[in-house]
């Protein structure tokens, strides 16, 4: 398979005036052509402004400092805002969490597709035609009528359908969702996400899909990164980030999940909460929350370490982890975990 | 269709409030303690020349026979007759209406001028140095009174330098235009200070709108991203302001039109207050409120324009 992407120990720190907020601190992944590549965390791990990073979206005072970002072996980082505008939208595009404020609210639905093909030399009809294929892509019923309504004649779900036809629309070859479904409801989710999957098979895109939701990365990924206090501390592929994960903070992540099997069970939480990026423990940033946690976690942090090829997990104790055990199994073909069983 | 029925619905909504404006300035001119007549002519005047006098005024009569006569006045634009410069109303208005609106017009062109690009860059590179001086600017000019700030104006660009008139007004164009340069330079700047900050504060809330992000995600330019993203949206509670103002200034700034030396209606107000040119007040106090009225049935129509989600 071929590099896609390549993300190479990248670092966005956020320098205010008496602090650095490391939300990127050495991240390294690599996307290749036509997968799903999935990056799980909690809120304010550094997901996001991971992807940002990528298209150069990172707000002020927000920074990449450090790392590369390799799209087709050319560094994004490097590139001037005119070379950058040429990767945005025609090579890589993005959707986003919000559909609510995504898109402008004064502007026609028509108006913010064309502008995807600002750069290109099409007439006005050749986009109105392209528009209205788009948007019948995505499921948007009646496009004619409805590429004339403005943002708040949408709903939620037809909003994000609107965004990832407009992120489609100069048919990138990888598409970064940046928690797509977080602000729909469950039914919606599932159609967005079911629309993406099949998207990527019939465009022949990458997706890097970033979500705090185990259940759609078991849906949708091929491969997985976990990130915790801006750093990957799990990466491998879906399959076995869910029967055998050996980051302890993975693992309490699957465990915190409702389990299929025993209803009666009670969840098991994570105690304590993500650390502050500007302040960051020593050591291990899980180890405050770890069960496992010794000396050692508390003064060295630990590399990201090869356990086979295709497995990396950030940990002092792997011996420790050796038995842990996934409380489901992903299988894609039923398309979903818990969908179907809630 | 629709904007043609909401403007229409908007205007006749109009006129009961015309009709109480009107009940109350034709009482609030009653209700002044003491006889008009006698107000008019003085102390000295003869019991004679007060009873000629409000035989003239119209004040033998009802109130309901005067109100009507009043309304009918107002209709057929005869609104009797200036006692100070013993012409008619309506024609001393036209002359100085017209002063008040080129000074608003130049005003406000003045004002665009000033705050779109100021308030754009100072909130695009918020709390720079560029952001502080503008805001502390804004600031200064909202506090310092306006009269001395025409009075500087007057001094530098009237006597020191002497380019522009220090007041009064032109008889050709030319020179109305350039006596009206510095008047609504001053009358600006208060205008500018409060756009300024609308401006750019709008700009830092929609910088940080995610739809400026997916906007730039497809690869447009920074222009098409400030033009039709960021400026398109501050706009909407930016013309609402600009209007308030607007309705503000065309009433006429005493001050300006004072220290200007300018025949504009503020000015005339004043003078007729002091006078007690009761005709030419009443016929004012109608004019502003008609103003205010149109003004803010401009700003509902223009606000439903740029912001598609104000329903008809």
């Amino acid at each position: 398979m071929n590099k896609l992407l390549e993300v190479k120990d990248l670092q966005t720190h956020f320098i205010m005036k008496n602090e650095v907020v490391k939300a990127v601190d050495g991240v390294s992944f690599t996307i290749y052509e036509k997968e799903t590549f999935g990056l799980v965390g909690e809120s304010g791990s550094g997901k996001s402004q991971t992807c940002r990073s990528i298209l150069g979206l990172v707000k002020k005072p927000g920074k990449v400092v450090g790392g590369e970002i390799l799209y087709k072996k050319q560094d994004v980082v490097k590139m001037s805002k005119d070379q950058l505008r040429k990767i945005r939208g025609h090579e890589i595009s993005i959707i986003f969490q919000e559909p609510m404020t995504s898109l402008n609210p004064v502007l026609k639905i028509r108006k913010q597709i064309f502008e995807a093909f600002d750069r290109t030399d099409m007439t006005k009809e050749e986009k109105r035609k392209k528009s209205i294929e788009l948007l019948k892509l995505v499921g948007i019923p009646s496009p004619e009528t409805r590429m004339e309504e403005y943002t708040h004649q949408f709903s939620g779900g037809m909003r994000q359908r609107a965004m990832i036809a407009i992120a489609l629309a100069s048919e990138p070859s990888l598409l970064i969702a940046d928690e797509p479904t977080t602000a729909l409801d469950v039914t919606i989710q599932d159609q967005i996400m079911q629309l993406l999957n099949q998207l990527k098979e019939e465009l022949g895109m990458s997706i890097l899909l970033i979500t705090h939701d185990l259940a759609v990365v078991a849906q949708m990924c091929d491969r997985v990164a976990v990130m915790y206090a801006g750093m990957i501390v799990e990466m491998t592929d879906t399959f076995t980030l869910f029967s055998t994960p050996r980051h302890p903070y993975t693992n309490a992540l699957i465990r915190s999940l409702p389990n299929q099997k025993g209803a009666n069970e009670r969840l098991e939480p994570i105690h304590g909460a993500p650390p502050n990026l500007a302040d960051l423990p020593m050591g291990c940033p899980f180890h405050p929350r770890c069960k496992f946690a010794e000396e050692i976690c508390r003064t060295s942090r630990p590399e990201l370490t090869d356990l086979t090829n295709t497995h990396q997990v950030r940990c002092h104790f792997l011996n420790k982890t050796v038995g842990f055990q996934g409380t489901f199994t992903p299988d894609k073909k039923q398309g979903g975990c818990d969908g179907e069983n809630s | 269709m629709n904007g043609l029925n909401y403007i229409l619905k908007r205007i006749l909504q109009i006129i009961p409030v015309v009709f109480i404006i009107s009940i109350l300035i034709f009482l609030m001119l009653r209700a002044i303690p003491g006889d008009p007549a006698r107000l008019v002519l003085g102390e000295k005047a003869t019991i004679e020349s007060i009873d000629a006098m409000r035989e003239k005024l119209g004040l033998n009569e009802s109130y309901i026979v005067q109100y009507g006569k009043f309304v009918k006045g107002i209709v057929s634009l005869d609104l009797g007759t200036s006692l100070t410069y013993q012409r008619p109303v309506i024609e001393l208005l036209r002359s100085r209406v017209k002063i008040t609106l080129m000074l608003t017009l130049i005003s406000t062109f003045f004002s665009l001028l000033i705050s779109f690009p100021l308030g754009y860059y100072a909130g695009k590179y918020k709390d720079s140095m560029f952001d502080q001086i503008v805001k502390s600017g804004a600031l200064a000019a909202v506090s310092m009174p306006s009269f001395w700030i025409g009075l500087l104006l007057m001094i530098l660009f009237g006597v020191k330098l002497r380019w522009l008139p220090v007041g009064g007004w032109g008889n050709t164009f030319i020179e109305q235009i350039r006596s009206l340069i510095l008047p609504g330079l001053t009358m600006s700047l208060l205008t500018s200070a409060l756009l300024i900050r609308n401006i750019r504060n709008s700009v830092v809330d929609i910088s940080n709108m995610d739809y400026v992000d997916f906007a730039r995600s497809k690869g447009i330019s920074e222009r098409a991203v400030k033009n039709r993203h960021i400026l398109r949206n501050a706009l909407i509670s930016t013309v609402t302001l600009l209007l308030m103002r607007m309705a503000y200034m065309l009433g006429g700034s005493v001050i300006i039109e004072t220290v200007f030396s300018l025949p504009g209606i503020g000015k005339l107000m004043v003078d007729s207050i002091f006078g007690r040119d009761y005709a030419v007040v009443q016929a004012l106090v109608m004019l502003f409120a008609m103003i205010i009225l149109m003004i803010n049935l401009l700003t509902d129509i223009i606000y439903s324009f740029l912001d598609p989600r104000v329903k008809f």
